[in-house]
């Protein structure tokens, strides 16, 4: 275009660069259509599970007694991690129990989607080269942007709306329960506004996707160490997304302002997402990628090899990560006696706890140790996932053309995605451990967390020989391995609320760890998670042998 | 394994992805040391065979030897003695292509090093790739290099190659053929899948086209030849009309231009010598003569001998 023409027309060519937007959304929406119905189901139903009669929450509001006794619950530091900053504890009732207990999980979730939704439509799609094709049609330079954008506030609006309804439809307050559910669609926007600037810097989705539930896991240990520091948080809670969302105080003393820092973050994180995207190259990242060596170093022969390259960067962020955050979770765990005598001489925490503040920090110890063995148990799917992914790249029949055994190239990534899931387990409970003494913990050996790393070994084991077996069989369907872990979730976190029978909970591989801190595991514990976890192998190599191996 | 076994050996073979077949009955042969085109429309079922071939995928039935042995259950044993190229190389981003093709190198390993690291360098020479370039900046051309330099570093028995110069330019195409000619003389056979006949025109001593799943010919290329027509343009000074008279020109097109008539007309390729002569005795100022494309030899192939047969079995 010449000058004269682009000076001519700077109105429409910035309009220019958002053509076609509309067009986009109405494609995402129609791909995304099932999930947003699913979403907003089933947060509706958490909503109407736990609050309607006969749900967990509907006796608070006719028993006090049952009202102090959750309270004095919800005080103790476990369940402030599970739970929230406790406003309302003096009056327990169905409202602040909802948002001191739920807007955590809800959130979580939420910012879960919006991030995957966010990653999915921007930088999946750029790597996949399918964007490339859209773009040199009839569409501007920020199309793209703009309309996931727009996608992720109308799911979110959409599932707000919902919850509204939910919250209202139990009988609690409408504009509280308006509040609390936009409170959290908008935590989850900041989350998601978190993504699109991640899927900026990174080249892939999965570093995009990384990067993004790096920030949720680390605003969600702030959240957890500063409300365990100060009653109703301290400042380091302050940094969280889902603090903010917590600290409108809805249903006890509703105060708007706190959501005006998360529109705030949220559009300063849109702008400087815009900002990267026009900086950068289509389909490239932040980081220019450097050239490598000509010749590959003696060492990268083999399969293992090779995983063990393609793994190392990804081991050594994810290890460093998690443990930086259980180091800081560490560093509470002094702290809790203290809380215990703060609480003071309540005779229903007494019984609670049994008596002892050394028995409370091992069981938030352990706590803290599941929470590291989930972390552990995710990097044990992603990284099992790989060999999915190397099938798909069709780069497995190109090492499997070569006299490359079929089982060989299988179990070489079976093996260093084993190594690295111990590692992220032992070094988060490691980090954890040091944090307690840099704080002057005393009461746990060192010995004493080794062996509770050791003892969720096996479990972990049988994580990661599922998703082989999942993948060995049916690569297609090895969104099964993540159903197992949402359901060992499921299990550690809402197992009594939902009342669930002991052999559903012991599907979970991590139902069946003792808390070593305070009771020895039973022998036949571990030998059983290592038997199955032998057999899920078996099965595995049984099914690769035998099926077509794509690519 | 004795080398009196044909390279490739393939009877009735048949594989189904659920309920649509792939290959319906398959037979194809690669004598030792043979150069064998493998050609076919879209879909036909070449790249199904050659991952059947590769152990990849698990026939539902007939017979695929390598060397005589079994490509499912010896597959380990006999990737020894092969080398693949497929059509899409996908590769490792981040690894650089030099370390590509050493991890795939050293998966079979074979020769010397100094012989290999010379035999490397000449072949990045040849290719003219640059190693140090990660792999996920690499063009679609590059990245087909890479598998090509890792594959003729082999040296191997036989060469398994799927359409390996899609991408590449004319000059790299020509390296390519270069090296199978070599890979020919030093004794090895070589199953290539191409769609660009010329290709396949240079290096293979046979040629079989499949359809559906099924070899509807096979043979070699001179019997495949005559089938086939070239299309001429040309511009003479003198009155063409003699062209007419040649039985192997067919549909001829003449017309007037600035610079004498210009002349149209298909040949077939048997008697390209014998027209020529005749066309250079009309003061020949300008001629493009083009090879048949695949699809152009498909649709007469299929028009002249297949239809004909496939309707008397109809009837
Ligand atoms: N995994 C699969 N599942 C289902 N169908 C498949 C699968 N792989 C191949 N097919 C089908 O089998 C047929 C043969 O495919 P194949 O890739 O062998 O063709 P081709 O001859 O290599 O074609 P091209 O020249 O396009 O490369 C096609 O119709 C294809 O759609
Ligand atoms: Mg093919």
């Amino acid at each position: 275009m010449s000058a004269v023409a682009a000076a001519a027309a700077p109105r429409r060519t910035a309009l220019a660069s958002f053509t076609g937007a509309g067009h986009l959304i109405r494609f995402m929406l129609r791909r995304d259509r099932i999930r947003i119905a699913v979403w907003t189901v089933l947060i509706a139903l958490l909503y109407l599970g736990s609050l309607a009669p006969g749900g967990e929450y509907s006796v608070l509001d006719d028993d006090p007694e049952a009202r102090a006794g959750r309270a004095a619950t919800l005080s103790s530091p476990a369940m402030i991690a599970m739970g929230g900053p406790g406003y309302g504890l003096d009056d327990y009732r169905r409202g602040p129990a909802a948002a001191n207990e739920l807007i955590l999980w809800v959130t979580i979730a939420l910012a879960a989607m919006t991030i995957l939704q966010v990653v999915r439509h921007t930088r999946s799609e750029e790597e996949s080269g399918r964007s490339e094709l859209m773009r040199a049609g009839v569409l501007g330079r920020h199309a793209p942007l703009a309309a996931v954008i727009v996608q992720v506030l109308l799911t979110n609006l959409i599932v707000a709306v919902g919850s509204t309804l939910a919250l209202a439809g139990v009988g609690l307050d409408p504009v509280e329960s308006a509040i609390m559910a936009f409170g959290i669609a908008l935590g989850a926007l900041v989350y998601g506004a978190v993504a699109l600037v991640t899927s900026q810097l990174s080249e892939s989705s999965g570093g995009a996707l990384g990067m993004a539930f790096g920030v949720l896991g680390v605003t969600y240990v702030a959240r957890v160490i500063g409300d365990i520091q100060e009653p109703h948080g301290s400042a380091l809670s302050w940094l969280s997304p889902i603090a903010w969302v917590h600290q409108t105080r809805v249903f006890v003393d509703t105060r708007l302002w706190p959501l005006g820092i998360a529109v705030v973050v949220a559009f300063a994180l849109l702008v400087l997402a815009a900002v990267l995207a026009s900086h950068r190259d289509f389909g490239a990242g932040m980081v220019k990628v450097r050239s490598g060596r000509a010749d590959a170093s003696p060492l990268l022969s083999g399969p293992v090899a090779l995983a063990w390259v393609r793994q190392r960067t990804a081991l050594l962020w994810t290890a460093l990560g998690l443990s930086a955050m259980w180091f800081a979770t560490g560093t509470i765990l002094t702290e809790v006696p203290n809380m215990l005598e703060a609480v003071g001489d309540n005779p229903l925490y007494d019984q609670l706890l049994e008596g002892s503040g050394d028995e409370m920090v091992r069981i938030f110890a352990a706590f803290i140790a599941a929470y590291s063995a989930f972390g552990a148990g995710a990097y044990a799917i992603v990284m099992m996932l790989r060999a999915k992914a190397e099938e798909d790249a069709t780069r497995a029949a190109l090492v499997l053309a070569k006299p490359v055994a079929r089982l060989r190239w299988l179990l070489s990534g079976a093996l260093v995605a084993a190594v690295g899931s111990l590692v992220v387990l032992f070094a988060g409970i490691w980090a954890m451990a040091l944090g307690g003494y840099a704080a002057g913990l005393d009461s746990i050996g060192f010995g004493d967390f080794t062996g509770l790393a050791l003892a969720y070994t096996p479990a972990v084991l049988v994580v990661l020989a599922f998703t082989l077996a999942v993948y060995a069989w049916a690569p297609r369907a090895s969104g099964l391995a993540w159903a197992l872990f949402g359901w060992m979730f499921l299990v550690l976190m809402f197992a009594d609320m939902l009342d669930l029978p002991d052999w559903l909970r012991g599907l979970s591989p991590y139902w069946w760890v003792e808390n070593t801190l305070s009771d020895p595991m039973p022998v036949s514990h571990t030998l059983g998670l290592l038997g199955v976890a032998v057999a899920l192998v078996l099965v595995a190599l049984v099914g690769f042998r035998r099926r077509d191996v794509h690519g | 394994m004795s080398d009196t076994n044909p390279a490739v050996e393939i009877a009735g073979l048949h594989k189904s992805f659920g309920s649509f077949k792939a290959l319906d009955g398959l037979d194809l042969t690669v004598q030792h040391g043979q150069v064998a085109g493998f050609l076919g429309p879209n879909g036909a079922g070449k790249s199904t065979t050659i991952k059947v071939l590769l152990g990849l995928l698990r026939a539902d039935a007939g017979t695929a030897r390598l060397f005589g042995g079994d490509v499912w259950r010896d597959a380990v044993e006999l990737h020894k003695r092969i080398s693949y190229v497929p059509g899409d190389v996908n590769l490792w981003p981040n690894l650089s292509g030099g370390e590509c093709i050493d991890y795939l190198t050293r998966l079979k390993p074979r020769g010397d090093k100094a012989r290999r690291k010379a035999r490397k360098a000449e072949l990045l020479e040849r290719f003219d790739l640059d190693p140090t370039k990660k792999a996920r900046t690499y063009s679609k051309g590059n990245r087909q290099k890479v598998a090509l330099v890792a594959a003729f570093l082999d040296e191997s028995d036989l060469y398994i190659f799927d359409e390996p110069t899609s991408g590449l330019d004319p000059l790299m195409e020509a390296v390519f053929t270069e090296y199978a000619r070599e890979a020919k003389a030093a004794g090895s056979s070589v199953l290539l899948s191409s769609h660009i006949l010329s290709e396949v025109e240079k290096v293979c001593d046979t040629v079989t086209i499949i359809r559906a799943g099924v070899a509807v010919e096979s043979g070699t290329l001179e019997e495949l030849r005559h089938l086939t027509r070239s299309s001429v343009v040309a511009t003479v000074g003198s009155d063409p009309s003699r062209l007419a008279t040649l039985p192997a020109v067919n549909d001829l097109v003449t017309s007037q231009n600035g610079a004498g008539t210009r002349v149209a007309f298909d040949v077939d390729n048997n008697a390209v010598g014998e027209v020529m002569k005749t066309l250079t005795t009309l003061d020949v100022r300008g001629l493009t003569i083009t090879p048949p494309s695949l699809e152009e030899l498909f649709m007469r192939h299929y028009g002249d001998v297949i239809e004909p047969e496939t309707e008397k079995e109809a009837s």
